[in-house]
């Protein structure tokens, strides 16, 4: 049982006897689970929780009214992950989603699986049924431990009330530190309603866990003369940049180092796109000059990415010509998927202050001219040029252009997801959020809903397609209850786009089950209490997005674009990033 | 496959579901192993399982480093097998007819077993060793009638004074 420091009470409370205040003090701390439950996400900086009440959490949603918690009721629980995903990437605090038992706890699973492989912080908390009926498949019964084992960096099943706070404590500590991830606690309901002395705990440390923050010197130095050797070096440029706030470091470094700079999917952000050292997307959409680029650097600096396939292709051809610097906290990902002349294990910003003092002043003029020069100029001309129906990428330009670029931009998957991550033109960290490891459908509108929860100070805009909004627009009910000023655009092509993608360039146009009949979005929009908007030709992209704007409350922009637009450049599946295809093409030339 | 066989020693802490997560862990990611087994360790509250598995050097890197990422493991080592005893223990319940019952018990002293039960039509003989020795010992009884066979999976320890000499992958890849 948790004992209060007498003499601490002494201080706090002038005259009165020690032995009074402890008595008074562990009278007035005897509390339930639930309040405990809360009491311990308080004292984790929690102000801030998505959820779904439900019959194993009812005890604990008892506790909500008196507790110092803004509760957000999202329309499905697996929302309510990606939204606390989001809020802690905006945030940098830890996101916090709560679910019943059995299919409360089994919809978080995909949002969990999400944040596991993005690196995002989340704890949530489940409740399990009454410890009595445990293992005798109770009604909403389910293992959820033993179901979210690979998809979460750590679970927890909590056995005794006096467990709670200790393991909320924990779960909190592991969530965030190291390379960040989604933790589980499963709670019982029978623990919510009991009652236990509760005060605050300290984090007592874990024997097994213990991430390397510092990296060895003797790598530091190795990668820094490797990086002062190279004529061709290349960065490529990864999330862990931004997890470890090290954005201001990785600003120094590329310039000291005058080296070119690509950008995973998750990693733009963390340098100002608009710099010229920055080169943009690189891997399966990336743009020409990037990948030729990966194609024939000499060094590539990785720097907290982890070599995700959809970046680097055929990993045979990937980088051919490069040794291999890998800077990472998790060691397993170092050798994991590419060969690493120079392993750096450490954190990200902690490796580039180390770098910073080691590396020299290089320009590099000469490489990254080359670099330009392989730009390419006709698409990008056909991108200056406009039809007269809203093209995708002019509405992502047009967006960029309205906000000046300083919104938070989340996405669905697809590719839509695409276009925004080729044109957008990202110059503030942390402000670009889209499902990247898990590439998880309806992502959009509750990255959106926890983003500006998270951020009330900023504009927020999801871009979604019509499919992955079909997902999830049930969280404009979220959003209008909320009053959350949101933006969504809708890139509607009554198509699953990218699968129709690839099933017009791989499998001989064969469009199987890829036509999406869809509702009104306007009326939709209305239905929901928000409001509508239609766009259908090129010169309503603007104004639209200024009302949009203008309006206080959530917005959904139905954009009807071509419905056969296809993203390039591309890589195809299973090819070397230096065989893009940038246009339609003939699929007998592959 | 010629891949190279491992032996890992991975002290664990010795809460529920631990093993649970080893294996879950092993699945996942593809890594095949021959034997798992796990029992007490010289601490109290750590466990010691000893996985055989067989991969290429950096697979088997890989295999500790991702042990590693389990908030219950406390340590990896790859035991250099020349430099370990490594040893499992057979439990095998031999058919006997008349005159083979003598036939066994020569076996069974040549091996160095032992007959741990009997019956009028069975023997139950216990060997402990290395996996060669085990193998050789069944491959002649065999010819008797094997009614029922239990192997434990080997558990190994390097030899020495201490436990120090055993090599460990390092976290930090230096």
């Amino acid at each position: 049982m948790a004992v209060a420091n007498p003499k601490e009470l002494k201080s706090q409370n002038g005259n009165r006897t020690a032995e009074r205040v402890i008595e008074v003090v562990e009278e007035a701390r005897v509390l339930t689970g639930a309040q405990i439950t809360c009491a311990a996400l308080e004292a984790e900086g929690v102000t801030t929780a998505f959820g779904y009440p439900g019959g194993a959490v009812i005890p604990f949603y008892d506790a909500f009214p008196t507790a110092n918690l803004h509760h957000i009721l999202v329309r499905f629980e697996q929302w309510a992950a990606m939204a606390a995903a989001a809020y802690a990437r905006v945030t940098g605090q830890v996101g916090v989603c709560i679910a019943t038992s059995g299919p409360g706890a089994t919809n978080l699973v995909t949002g969990l699986a999400d944040a596991m492989l993005d690196s995002v912080p989340i704890v949530a908390i489940t409740g399990q049924v009454i410890q009595p009926l445990i293992g005798r498949d109770a009604f909403q019964e389910v293992d959820i431990q033993g179901i979210t084992l690979p998809v979460t960096k750590h679970n927890y099943a909590v056995q005794r009330i006096e467990d709670i706070a200790p393991t909320i404590k924990e779960a909190f500590h592991i969530a965030r530190s190291g390379r960040p991830g989604p933790v589980l606690v499963d709670i019982p309901k029978n623990l919510f309603s009991e009652r236990a002395a509760y005060s605050p705990v300290e984090f007592k440390g874990r024997r097994g866990y213990q991430p390397s923050l510092v990296p060895n010197m003797r790598q530091v130095r190795l990668a820094a003369e490797m990086i002062n050797k190279a004529e061709k070096p290349l960065i490529m440029a990864g999330h862990g940049i931004m997890i470890s706030g090290g954005e201001a470091e990785f600003h120094e470094f590329v310039e000291k180092t005058g080296m070119p700079v690509a950008f995973t999917l998750l990693g733009q952000g963390c340098f100002p796109e608009s710099h010229p050292q920055a080169l943009g997307l690189m891997g399966m959409h990336g743009h020409k000059h990037v990948n030729a680029a990966l194609g024939e650097c000499d060094l590539l600096v990785n720097i907290g990415a982890r070599f995700d396939d959809r970046a680097t292709g055929k990993i045979a051809g990937f980088a051919p010509k490069a040794k291999v610097v890998h800077v990472d906290i998790d060691p397993a990902e170092i050798g994991k998927n590419v060969r690493t002349d120079v392993p750096v294990v450490g954190d990200a910003r902690e490796a580039l202050k180390l770098m910073l003092e080691e590396v020299q002043p290089r320009q590099h003029s000469e490489w990254r001219g080359w670099i330009e020069s392989q730009r390419n100029r006709v698409l990008e001309a056909a991108l200056e040029d406009y039809p007269e129906w809203p093209e995708p990428y002019t509405i992502i330009k047009a967006i960029r252009k309205a906000t000046n670029g300083e919104a938070i931009v989340t996405t669905d998957v697809g590719q839509h997801q695409m276009w925004t991550a080729q044109h957008y033109g990202f110059d503030y960290p942390n402000r670009w959020l889209t499902s990247g490891g898990l590439g998880t459908m309806g992502y959009g509108l509750p990255s959106a809903v926890g983003a500006k929860v998270g951020r009330p100070d900023l504009e927020v805009w999801t871009v979604v397609g019509d499919g992955g909004f079909q997902m999830s627009f049930n969280e404009l009910a979220t959003a209008a209850q909320e009053k959350l000023d949101i933006n969504v655009a809708v890139i509607n092509n009554g198509y699953l786009g990218m699968v129709r993608q690839w099933q017009d360039l791989f499998h001989s146009k064969n469009y199987s089950e890829v036509e999406i009949l869809g509702p009104d979005f306007v009326k939709l929009a209305e239905a929901f209490g928000c409001t509508g908007i239609r766009v259908t030709k090129h010169e309503e992209i603007a104004p639209a997005i200024e009302r949009a704007r203008s309006i206080n409350g959530p917005v959904v922009i139905d954009f009807v674009i071509e419905p056969e637009a296809n993203v390039y450049p591309m890589v195809p599946p299973g090819a070397s990033n230096s065989d893009m295809v940038h246009e339609r093409f003939d699929q007998n030339e592959l | 496959m010629a891949a190279e066989k491992h032996i890992l020693a991975v002290l664990v802490e010795d809460h529920p579901g631990v093993l649970n997560r080893v294996v879950s862990l092993m699945r996942r990611r593809s890594f095949n192993i021959d034997s798992i087994t796990v029992g007490y360790s010289e601490q109290p509250g750590v466990s010691r399982i000893t996985i055989v598995l067989r991969g290429e050097p950096y697979e088997v890197e890989q295999v500790s480093k991702q042990l590693y990422k389990l908030m219950e493991v406390l340590k990896v080592t790859d035991l250099p097998e020349r430099e370990s005893v490594v040893h499992e223990l057979m439990m095998v319940k031999v058919a006997t007819k008349g005159a083979s019952r003598a036939e066994i018990m020569q076996i069974v002293d040549i091996y160095q077993a032992k007959i741990v039960d009997a019956t009028p039509t069975t023997l139950m003989i216990q060997a402990a060793g290395g996996e060669e020795k085990i193998n050789a010992l069944l491959a002649m009884l065999r010819p008797f009638g094997i009614r029922e066979l239990v192997r434990t999976g080997p558990v190994a320890m390097t030899r020495g004074a201490s436990g120090t000499q055993i090599k460990s992958h390092a976290i930090a890849a230096d």
